[in-house]
């Protein structure tokens, strides 16, 4: 008897405990989430996501969630460029200082931030003078959101072009191409999957990130609250219908990009990457 | 040796301006906040970082986390291997659809799986009224609420480091353990079990690490009664507040501390392990 193929009762009964347990651990929040979001009928969901609090914290979300995919993305690929094509003296240091801020506890990354850019700090007197606003402001949630996905993209692409090797690149650049064109026509098509891969996930930890965030913001109400941080406040004020509401559009976003990631990971797949 | 020769001369271009914008980037972003931690805790006074951690609602903010942290990354280890075989070597339908579901806990914000958990533990939600009429247990507002979202948190990581090692097991490691009389559960525990230990520790690991820190989730659901349910990212939470930042620093810096020490070893695993891993990764 192959246990490879097995086929008896015991396939079925591990199949039914982990089905129940995805079911009840994770299948269950999402449905309550929506079910409750649409409790009081569509027009209630309406009216709490629409509230002008919202479509700020909303709109603030997509300003903040845009800005670091951005910087994550010009991280990932400068990173992953410099870390995997050539070699030298503290590269493990680089690579592992990146991978860093993701074992960090997001509280912790919020409080060092503070520490930076706070009163207390060496730095507050110029950043008054010149009148920056980092902490409790929009800066900071930026900065903080930042951290918490630091490595996101980077991660992905690495693994694909050691793998990748140099050879490629090599032979293009003593063919007398120029770095920007051995970047879009050798390396780039190998990367593409893996990098849009790494953006879906850099996004979905931006969106959502809470703990950094919560610490930095201030919870200014229309001001510096994203959309996890709205979310909070209405919960705290019992307005439990609002909170589910504004939390349905974070799940299907969550669907969404649970969606988009088996396919790009199908697509990454297919190109032998 | 080759290798290393020919890389000697950089024929490749671009060197100076990746390795300038990722240092820039770095030392912006990571560096400067992490020196001023440096810093800041230097200028800590010793006696007032002892007597700052070991405050009573401190110590058992710790424990609360601790246990609680580890106590899911037990459950989602075992269910993680659970999911990761059932997801390897079984075809059925919905096969993809669960795939694509355990990783759940990472596209979902957290604050959104702290809420809803927290309604549905209630004593008078969906899940919390069936336990605490069936069994008196309370789930919402306790450690096994805690728990419970450290559980959603954690499982993907145990999946998704167990799953690539499993594929790449060779087929013949069972036949032959078949052939030579084994039965189906010494197969499991004698032949694939230490195949998949390194992976199954490191996925142990991250969720536990991940659940020491863990906040979002964790705040709504804990209900926050001193010396019971508070974790101590919820302590350096509160003296932030105050604007105590000595304190929250050092409270912060023990957490930061059992952090690295578990994934430190964890990494020393890893290594001492590498002979296994070097064939699959």
């Amino acid at each position: 008897m192959n246990i490879r193929k097995n086929s008896g009762p015991v396939k079925w009964i591990l199949i039914g405990i982990c089905t129940l347990f995805l079911l009840i651990m994770l299948i269950l929040p999402l449905t309550y989430v929506m079910a409750t979001a649409f409790k009081d009928g569509i027009q209630v969901f309406v009216k709490a996501v629409t509230d002008e609090y919202a479509l700020k914290a909303i709109w603030l979300t997509i300003e903040v969630t845009f800005i670091t995919v951005v910087v994550n993305t010009i991280l990932g690929v400068f990173a992953s460029w410099c870390l995997t094509r050539f070699q030298f003296k503290g590269k493990k240091l680089i690579s592992s200082l990146i991978d860093l801020p993701v074992t960090v506890s997001p509280i912790i990354a919020g409080l060092i931030y503070v520490l930076t850019f706070g009163r207390q700090s060496a730095l507050y007197p110029y950043l008054q003078g010149a009148g920056i606003k980092i902490i409790f402001a929009v800066p900071g949630v930026v900065l903080a959101t930042i951290f918490v996905t630091f490595p996101f993209v980077s991660r992905e692409i690495i693994p694909v072009l050691t793998a990748q090797g140099t050879d490629e690149e090599e032979a293009a650049a003593l063919m007398g191409a120029g770095g920007f064109t051995i970047f879009k026509e050798v390396t780039f098509p190998h990367i593409k999957w893996p990098l849009l891969y790494g953006i879906v996930l850099c996004t979905a930890r931006a969106m959502g990130e809470f703990g950094a965030v919560s610490v930095l913001s201030g919870h200014l109400r229309g001001k510096t609250n994203t959309m996890p941080l709205y979310i909070e406040l209405l919960y705290q004020g019992y307005d439990f219908t609002g909170a589910f509401a504004v939390s349905a559009i974070l799940v299907l976003m969550a669907v969404v990009i649970l969606i988009l990631r088996s396919v790009l990971e199908n697509k990454g797949k297919k190109e032998g990457v | 040796m080759k290798e290393k020769k020919r890389k000697e001369k950089r024929v490749i271009p671009g060197f100076g301006l990746s390795l300038g914008i990722t240092l820039a980037l770095l030392g912006f972003i990571v560096l400067i906040p992490l020196c001023s931690l440096v810093v800041f805790s230097a200028q800590l006074s010793f006696s007032e970082f002892i007597t700052t951690i070991t405050r009573p609602r401190v110590l058992a903010s710790y424990v609360v986390s601790f246990e609680t942290a580890f106590v899911a990354a037990v459950i989602d280890a075992v269910m993680g291997i659970l999911l990761a075989w059932v997801l390897v070597r079984y075809d059925f339908p919905g096969k993809k659809i669960m795939n694509g579901i355990i990783e759940l806990p990472f596209a979902l914000p957290t604050a959104v799986a702290g809420i809803a958990l927290t309604h549905l533990t209630t004593t008078d939600g969906w899940v919390g009224s069936f336990f605490s009429n069936t069994f008196g247990i309370e789930l919402a507002y306790t450690k096994i609420g805690i728990t419970i979202a450290l559980v959603f948190i954690g499982i993907p990581f145990v999946v998704r480091s167990v799953e690539p090692v499993l594929e790449k097991i060779d087929i013949q490691y069972e036949e032959a353990a078949n052939i030579m009389g084994a039965n189906g559960r010494q197969t499991v525990f004698q032949v694939i079990l230490p195949e998949i230990l390194p992976a199954l520790i490191s996925g142990f690991a991250l969720s536990f690490a991940r659940g020491l820190g863990e906040y979002g989730s964790v705040v709504f659901i804990a209900g926050n009664k001193p010396y019971e349910t508070e974790i101590a990212p919820l302590m350096i939470m509160s003296e932030l507040q105050e604007y105590d930042y000595s304190s929250a620093t050092s409270i912060a810096l023990v957490m930061l501390v059992t952090a690295f020490i578990i994934l430190f070893i964890n990494a020393v695993i890893q290594s001492k392990t590498s002979k296994i891993i070097s064939g699959i990764a």
